[in-house]
């Protein structure tokens, strides 16, 4: 079943015609990969959903209903969390009031979430009451997904959750990610594709602002032709 | 038996809170009396501020309105009625209604606005204040003002000064209370990324307008306070210098500390009084905004946390350094053995 249907949609941001008719399916209990080089219009694509980057042309539509003309606040309390490419910690707040700004509910299921997460990612508990603004790269990316799993939402945006990070700490983001596949949907955006292939179900290739290339990420790891062509790995 | 630790700052708080509750019994100066009334009431006025400026990212320039609403609202009561209490109690509910009233309007109207256009819009409203107050002679005098009596306790200057030192420390409790507060949190969240906090979920326009409407109806507390301390009102209380005021306590004192506005209250009134008094001595004193621009100017390059972010600022890194000579020091010790 479709839970988010993203369809021909066209971006500006200022001058620039950024997205130029990116369209993907995401289906309920899988995690979709949008894949590309730098530049394709993999983030704006995210952004685009989450109502930050106003679409101009184009449907989008989340559990048969269009989103595409919601503020991003009523886009986000329809059940969607999304993780940003800069993390977007608050680094005035500590890890804990990062985690109870972005509780969307006080409940013994959302309590239980948090035990799950700190178990997750117990360097969270040990920096509990430190400030976001003092916090390694790393732990600060546990963080903005942290934060994101603390509320049941129905779908997650991640983007490029292992960039700039240690090859351990990806190991650990990405084991979270696959733990999280089982309660959520997911679309993920990711340059890392060994990562991405691991968790990754179906694959949607954007390139110069379109959707050029989709499918099973089974059949993506074995041709080779298509990884050099969009993905330039040899 | 545990015992009940207090920090340095806490200790510092309570020996000012002694001092400020002793000095009219031990001091005998009228000025001094009444340059302490003053700190108090602009400190409230800055403390308003700071919650825009400092805990929201909201820049204004006309936060002087509410300032000027409640000091006109005392005036015009007290001089219409009789000044008695009833006067004051319907200036204090006439300005809390106009306060907010008004703060939810202009919020409503520019919030949605990038911040300097709101600070623009903030600027020509206080300005339309202004102009609507030279303008209506029958009931503000224009630009002359005019005096008004008040109830004896607030004419007595110990009185005033307790009165004002009091609605100082319940400010400072309120905000730190608010600030502490869950829309507190939301409110820094926002400061630092408005975009972010609308994609948790938060209507970021609805948390903007609450901290306008509770800093403009403070600030108009604090104009009730200063126009009773003068018994008199004029078209000046809705100056743009008065924001500005408010401005530099806040940024010298230390933007989004809860302690930094009235600090930067204190140094800022004793510093024009000091300079005032200067002016004997070598002209250039009396020329004391001068000297205030210089002094601004060197805070922004070398304090730009202010004076109480920047103490904050040292303390953590010195603690952070201790911390790392001791673990050094035990890794060093576990190694020998």
């Amino acid at each position: 079943m479709t839970l988010l249907k993203v369809d021909a949609i066209e971006t500006y941001l200022g001058q620039y015609h950024i997205l130029q008719g990116v369209s993907f399916e995401a289906k309920k209990g899988e995690v979709t990969v949008l894949l590309g080089r730098n530049g394709a219009g993999k983030t704006t694509t995210l952004r685009s959903v989450m109502g930050l980057a106003p679409i101009s042309d184009g449907v989008i539509t989340y559990n048969n209903k269009p989103i595409h003309k919601l503020p991003t606040y009523k886009i986000s309390n329809k059940g969607i969390g999304f993780v940003p490419e800069d993390q977007g910690i608050f680094n005035d707040l500590t890890v804990e009031e990062n985690m109870k700004v972005a509780m969307k509910k006080k409940d013994d299921v959302t309590m239980e979430r948090l035990e799950w997460i700190l178990k997750l990612f117990p360097d969270l508990k040990t920096f509990w009451h430190k400030k976001g603004g003092y916090l390694s790269g790393g732990q600060k990316q546990m963080l903005s997904i942290a934060r994101s799993y603390i509320n049941s939402n129905d779908l997650l945006l991640i983007d490029e959750p292992s960039k700039g990070l240690a090859p351990i700490i990806v190991e650990k983001v990405m084991r979270s990610i696959q733990e999280m596949k089982e309660k959520t949907t997911v679309i993920l955006v990711e340059q890392n594709f060994m990562m991405a292939s691991m968790i990754g179900d179906r694959f949607y290739i954007i390139d110069d602002g379109k959707t050029v290339h989709s499918g099973d990420m089974k059949e993506l790891k074995e041709d080779e032709q298509l990884k050099k062509q969009y993905l330039g790995i040899a | 038996m545990s015992k009940t630790r207090f920090s340095p700052f806490t200790i510092l708080l309570i020996v000012l809170g002694l001092f400020l509750a002793v000095f009219p019994f031990v001091n005998d100066s009228r000025t001094m009396l009444i340059l302490f009334t003053q700190i108090f009431i602009f400190s409230i006025f800055a403390m308003s501020y700071n919650l825009l400026l400092g805990y929201t990212g909201i820049v204004s320039f006309g936060h002087a309105m509410f300032f000027g609403l409640g000091a006109y609202a005392i005036g015009i009561c007290m001089k219409k009625l009789e000044p008695g209490w009833n006067g004051v109690l319907l200036a204090v509910l006439i300005t809390v209604a106009l306060c907010a009233v008004l703060s939810f309007l202009v919020g409503i109207l520019t919030l949605r606005l990038k911040s300097h256009f709101f600070a623009m819009l903030t600027l020509a409203v206080a300005g339309l204040l202004m102009v609507t107050a030279e303008k209506w002679r029958s009931l503000t005098m224009g630009n002359d003002g005019f005096t008004f009596r008040v109830p004896d306790l607030l004419k007595d200057r110990i009185s005033l000064y307790f009165i004002a030192l009091v609605f100082m420390v319940l400010t400072y409790l309120l905000m730190r209370r608010f600030t502490f507060s869950p829309v507190g949190k939301v409110l820094v969240a926002i400061r630092e990324n408005e975009q972010r906090v609308e994609s948790l979920g938060y209507r970021v326009l609805n948390y903007k307008i609450i901290a306008n409407v509770v800093a403009g109806t403070i600030a108009g507390f604090s104009g009730i306070l200063y126009a009773v301390s003068l018994r008199f009102v004029n078209t000046s209380v809705f100056a743009t210098e008065v924001t500005l005021d408010a401005l530099l306590m806040t940024i010298i004192g230390g933007v989004g500390t809860l302690f930094g506005p009235i600090l930067g209250a204190a140094l800022i009134e004793i510093a024009q009084h000091g300079l005032m008094d200067l002016a004997k001595v070598h002209w250039i004193f009396e020329r004391w905004v001068i000297l205030f621009g210089t002094i601004f100017i060197l805070v922004v390059m070398f304090f730009p946390k202010g004076i109480v972010g920047s103490a904050l600022q040292w303390q953590f890194k010195r603690k952070n350094s201790q911390k790392a000579t001791l673990d050094k020091k035990e890794r060093s010790k576990a190694a020998t053995h």
